[in-house]
């Protein structure tokens, strides 16, 4: 057998950059989730009961949010909409229902993962904005109580959002073989590159040359 | 305050399961007959007594009001203001201002931390502060702006209607303080007949829009108004004329929370029988 050969697909800043906005993110929604809905209150106990929860949240945001910048500032360039990416998402469907294996359109990233990067950044930026005006004891006295309403629903509808595309994000990273080994140790095999971001290798071949 | 009728809870925030409830009792209310208060402020300082509570000593902004405004530790304030109502006949209308207890709560309804706010089987609605995780939504969710959030403490404080005094059978400390019987408490039936009495007196003088305060549109309060102006409520220091709660506070608690929830279990089900069902996209892995 062949040794599998290996090429790099995020660099170790990327990962550590990752993997902090995965636990920050993390805090945040299950610390957000437990104010939200009774059922999930339980989760306080994890940061401390529930003063310490409101406490907390708002300042894991912020660091999810600055945290997410970092992502932006690294990944923003690759996640430029491309044509292709139109093929990705009308082949997307037949791939999801196990019909067809071949290979669809992707550079660096492909469609979906494009639209996650950029749904996060607009749902963080939603969050955030709307997290200050109803920040309490610091921001929430300055607004006006129709905007503190206003803002709370809007964040918690945000949220959710937000929290249905790591779902899909996650699901996503267990569906794909081969995937995860790029997010753990930077690297992915040539041949699954190939198949799953042709056009990014394309590219790096072109580069070399 | 805290719980001391425990048998007796008829809602309970950010809970989804009965409350302890077995205990049924009428439902009481304070009647406030705006139209004989003179303003002597003996309920506020019968409320700092009972409640064991000395604000701070504030500053004049050129009203009677004082302090200027209800606080954590001023639970009832009066509201004097100076209208005309008439052209050339100045009217001195003065409303003890606080908690509503209304029979929908909307600060009961935003409430995120399970406990934290009751309302009583007798309609009394009363923070427990040991519950209280001091997010604000009570403020939220008030449609009077009545909830003061606390610099000490970050607790949410508001007025009791006493829960403590009528729980054994005593009246409020401000009813007991009022010297012209202004205030009155009882069950809210007898309160709603002595107020429609009171009403015919009004009419009677002369105030052909004299009524009861007692809005629909957060189920009826604990807490009603014989008004002179019935019709123009605003002109007693804004109170609103049909307060509710905001929609935006109904959307997010009555619509989005339960839909969320469903959502998100909906997406981790789903994913879950796609694995099992599609299995994995193997493609492109070395073999």
């Amino acid at each position: 057998m062949e040794e599998t050969r290996y090429v790099r697909r995020y660099s170790d800043g990327d990962r550590i950059n990752h993997w902090l906005l995965v636990i920050l993110f993390f805090c945040t929604a299950l610390s957000g989730l437990s104010m939200f809905h009774p059922s999930l209150f339980f989760l306080s106990v994890l940061f401390g009961g529930g003063p310490w929860t409101r406490i907390l949240h708002p300042f894991i945001g912020v660091l999810v949010f600055l945290s997410f910048a970092g992502m932006y500032l690294r990944l923003a360039r690759d996640n430029a909409w491309s044509p292709e990416d139109r093929a990705w998402l009308a082949g997307i469907g037949a791939l999801l229902a196990g019909r067809k294996h071949e290979p669809l359109p992707a550079g660096r990233f492909n469609a979906g993962q494009k639209i996650l990067f950029w749904w996060m950044a607009i749902t963080l930026a939603v969050l955030l904005v709307t997290g200050l005006v109803f920040w309490r004891p610091y921001f929430a006295g300055y607004f006006p109580i129709g905007l503190v309403r206003l803002a709370t629903l809007l964040h918690s509808f945000t949220a959710i959002g937000l929290i249905l595309g790591i779902i899909g994000h996650i699901y996503a990273a267990i569906w794909v073989k081969g995937t995860t080994r790029a997010m753990t140790r930077g690297l992915v095999s040539e041949s699954w590159a190939k198949h799953h971001h042709p056009g990014w290798v394309a590219r790096m071949t072109q580069d070399k040359r | 305050m805290s719980s001391l009728q425990t048998l007796d809870i008829a809602a309970r925030s950010a809970t989804t399961f009965p409350s302890p409830s077995v205990r049924r009792e009428p439902h009481v209310a304070k009647l406030i007959d705006v139209t004989s208060c003179i303003g002597c402020k003996a309920c506020q300082v019968a409320c700092m007594q009972w409640n064991d509570l000395r604000d701070r000593v504030g500053d004049n902004d050129g009203t009677y009001d004082n302090p200027r405004d209800l606080t954590p530790a001023s639970w009832t304030v009066m509201r004097f203001s100076e209208v005309e109502v008439e052209t050339g006949r100045l009217e001195w209308l003065i409303r003890k201002d606080g908690c509503m207890h209304c029979e929908d709560p909307g600060c009961l309804k935003a409430c995120p931390a399970p406990g934290a706010i009751v309302k009583y089987a007798n309609g009394i609605v009363d923070f427990i502060s040991e519950n209280c995780i001091g997010c604000g939504s009570c403020v939220t969710g008030c449609p009077f702006d009545v909830p003061r959030i606390s610099k000490k403490d970050s607790k949410a404080y508001k007025c009791s209607l006493c829960a403590d005094r009528v729980t054994v059978g005593l009246e409020p400390a401000c009813v007991k303080a009022c010297p012209t019987g202004a205030i009155r408490f009882g069950t809210k039936d007898d309160m709603k007949e002595f107020a429609a009495e009171r009403i015919v007196d009004l009419k009677e003088r002369g105030y052909q829009n004299a009524g009861l305060y007692d809005p629909p549109g957060v189920g009826g309060t604990h807490v009603m108004y014989v008004l002179q102006h019935a019709d123009k409520p605003h002109l007693y220091h804004g109170l609103p004329a049909d307060p509710k709660i905001s929609p935006m506070v109904s959307l997010w608690k009555s619509v989005l929370k339960p839909l969320s929830l469903l959502a998100m279990i909906g997406a981790v089900g789903g994913a879950f029988f796609h694995y099992m069902k599609v299995g994995p996209d193997e493609s492109g892995v070395d073999k």
